[in-house]
């Protein structure tokens, strides 16, 4: 089931220019050495489903001191889609699409189909089916590719199926929801350490996708370039703060339950999961004028390592019992850290957040936030409570406001030769 | 709509036809084969990779793919048919003598190397199917039989991609004449003629 050699053809994207029929060819030689060692790898890793990583051989030529990463391949086949437990890569785009009227069933299978089968190629480093670029595919760089069904596309497919918290999260006082950040049919999570790749990915997909859909929304965030920091550094936000410290580790139960569920959290599919997607404005120029201590104080961390303000390393356990010499709790019962964790322990998330920073509206500097990404088993009973203890109290409100939201249901990963979210149609 | 090709329209299939009711089938292609190769084992030998067609609404459109030829004897795929049109044909896009690129029926067929293979892509060979019976729309899947030089066939689901290139291949209404000498020594096809009836 290598990802790595599915497709021997795509191996051959070293086509002369000329497009004249070549004699020769035989895979190996086309490719050098890399469909080979693709194949060998892909072997080997079998279950990396998710957090796996492995390297393709069109790096080996180069010189190991130039530390070339491009040839990162994350499986996409697998019983569980990658680009969830994986850990973030540098650049992520979400592309949210709608349906054309009366898209039917069948035409949802063709667009999920056409959509796997690019998605399967470019993970693996290879050419999508009539990639005109197809150069541009040979750099996978950790590429995934996640895919979010909406409540428009499971009505299409089988009402039936619907989880229940399907649907537009309730309204929040804080909300000043845009709709061109919001909602939509499918979404495309595509994740790689260079952005050039995640461009191609998306404008293979999108070219598959035209005559099903239409494009809702794009988003387009970034973390740390990569090799920037020792892989598994926590992200930074454009707020400066350390975010995602307390994020269930990708291996542990913890992570499985959240994500997959565990105990009586069952998800809506086995081996599927839930994201919520929320565009956050980030006001810099309003925390400009707040210090060092007030933003540490919103928050219950420091802004050196994200340690708790009751400890000295970025995961120490935070005491709220501490008080202060004048009786006051060290960790603000209304600090972003106090409001956001629940009492109840199987309120829990797991955020993939990415940055965005993009163009200013007319007289401004800044037009930054974060692309919020929440993955759970089930919204209502993980997500939602955070967020309604958010929208009461939280003194970061003072400084966000969400501007986009949408929910999306993560169907199973599939097989070689299946595709995502077959399981609908079963 | 006006269905004069740019191309000389040689039905390749009854080209093939007659290479196919010929009494030495390896003898008239292009490129002798050492030896010649059993039909059943012919298409055994046969693999396809990355198949696919452009989506159209109707008319014409091309098939893509590698065809992968694992034995150690050429195979000449000399026709090819779909249930999605009514004819399929063989084509090249080779220079003409006025320097442009042109599609023409492939003299021989599509010859795939002893152990190698041939890419058919938008721009050079493809499969052309003319006459499409429906819409071909993205997603669907088209199945093809291609016939084999000395007998045997092969067949192959390609699944259609919503792809804007390969306009060649709609290319219509053009005087057919200069084409003819885009052909290298074209024998026995009649290149310039007024195209043949695509259609059996
Ligand atoms: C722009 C908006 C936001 C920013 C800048 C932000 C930033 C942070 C930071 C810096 C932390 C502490 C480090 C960590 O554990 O990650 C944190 C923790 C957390 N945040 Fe946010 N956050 C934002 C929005 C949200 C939203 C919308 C939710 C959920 C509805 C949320 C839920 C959480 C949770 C559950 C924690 C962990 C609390 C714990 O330690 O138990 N955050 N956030």
């Amino acid at each position: 089931m290598s990802a790595g050699d599915q497709r021997p053809a795509g191996a051959t994207a070293d086509s002369d220019e000329t497009g004249a029929p070549r004699k020769l060819p035989r895979r190996g030689l086309l490719f050098g050495g890399a469909a080979a060692g693709l194949g060998a790898l892909a072997a080997a890793g079998a279950h990396l489903s998710g957090a796996g990583i492995q390297q393709a051989a069109n790096t080996a030529a180069a010189d190991p001191a130039d530390n070339v990463h491009g040839g990162g391949v994350v499986a996409f086949y697998g019983d569980r889609q990658a680009g969830i437990t994986t850990a973030a890569q540098a650049h992520g785009v979400f592309v949210a699409l709608d349906l054309r009227p009366g898209t039917t069933r069948s035409g949802v299978r063709a667009l999920l189909r056409l959509l796997s089968d690019d998605a399967a190629n470019l993970c693996a480093g290879q050419q999508a089916l009539a990639d005109t670029e197809g150069e541009l595919a040979r750099v996978p760089a950790r590429l995934t590719v996640t895919f979010g069904f909406g409540p428009g596309l499971v009505a299409a497919v089988d009402p039936a199926r619907a989880p229940g918290w399907l649907q537009p999260l309730p309204a929040f006082s804080v909300d000043r929801l845009r709709p061109e950040f919001s909602h939509g049919d499918l979404l495309l999570q595509i994740c790689a350490d260079d952005p050039l790749t995640v461009a191609h990915a998306q404008r293979m997909l999108l070219k598959d996708s035209r005559s099903f859909a239409t494009v809702r929304w794009v988003q387009t965030g970034f973390r740390r370039a990569y090799g920037s920091e020792k892989s598994g550094t926590t992200m930074r936000n454009l707020f400066g703060q350390v975010d995602g410290t307390s994020n269930p580790a990708p291996d542990s139960t913890d992570h499985e339950h959240v994500v997959w569920g565990g105990g009586d959290i069952r998800p809506w599919v086995d081996n599927g999961t839930s994201v919520v997607i929320r565009r956050i404005a980030m006001n810099l120029d309003k925390w400009d004028e707040v210090d060092r201590v007030g933003r540490e104080e919103s928050m219950g961390r420091r802004l050196s390592n994200g340690a708790p303000l009751t400890g000295t390393r970025e995961h120490d356990e935070p005491d709220f019992k501490v008080v202060s010499k004048l009786g006051f709790p060290v960790i603000s019962d209304v600090s972003h850290l106090r409001r956001a964790r629940p009492e109840d322990s199987s309120q829990r998330i797991f955020r993939r957040a990415y940055n965005y920073d993009a163009a200013p509206g007319a007289g401004g500097v800044s037009d930054s936030g974060l692309i919020f990404v929440s993955f759970q088993a089930d919204v209502d009973r993980q997500f939602t409570p955070i967020q309604r203890r958010l929208d009461e109290m939280d003194m970061l409100n003072q400084w966000t406001t969400p501007v986009g939201s949408a929910v999306f249901a993560i169907p199973p990963g599939c097989r070689e030769g299946g595709f995502v979210g077959e399981g609908m149609f079963a | 709509m006006s269905k004069k090709l740019v191309y000389p329209a040689l039905s390749l299939l009854a080209a093939a036809s007659l290479a196919l009711t010929g009494c030495a089938p390896p003898a008239s292609t292009p490129a002798p084969a050492a030896a010649a190769t059993a039909p059943a084992k012919a298409a055994a030998a046969l693999a396809v990779s990355q198949p696919w067609v452009k989506a159209a609404a109707s008319g014409m459109t091309g098939g893509f793919g590698v065809l992968k030829n694992t034995s150690d004897a050429d195979i000449t795929v000399t026709g090819a048919s779909t249930a999605a049109a009514r004819t399929v044909e063989l084509h090249e896009t080779a220079m003409g003598a006025d320097g442009a690129m042109r599609m023409q029926a492939k003299q021989g067929g599509f010859v795939i190397p002893a152990r190698g293979e041939l890419k058919l892509e938008p721009g050079a060979n493809h499969l052309m199917l003319m006459g499409l019976t429906a819409p071909v729309t993205a997603g669907a899947d088209v199945t093809f039989t291609l016939e084999l030089a000395g007998g045997g066939s092969f067949d192959f689901t390609a699944v259609a991609k919503d792809f804007s290139g390969a306009n060649e291949s709609y290319v219509e209404e053009e005087g057919g004449a200069g084409m003819s000498h885009g052909q290298p020594s074209s024998t026995g096809s009649a290149p310039g003629s007024a195209p043949s009836s695509t259609s059996k």
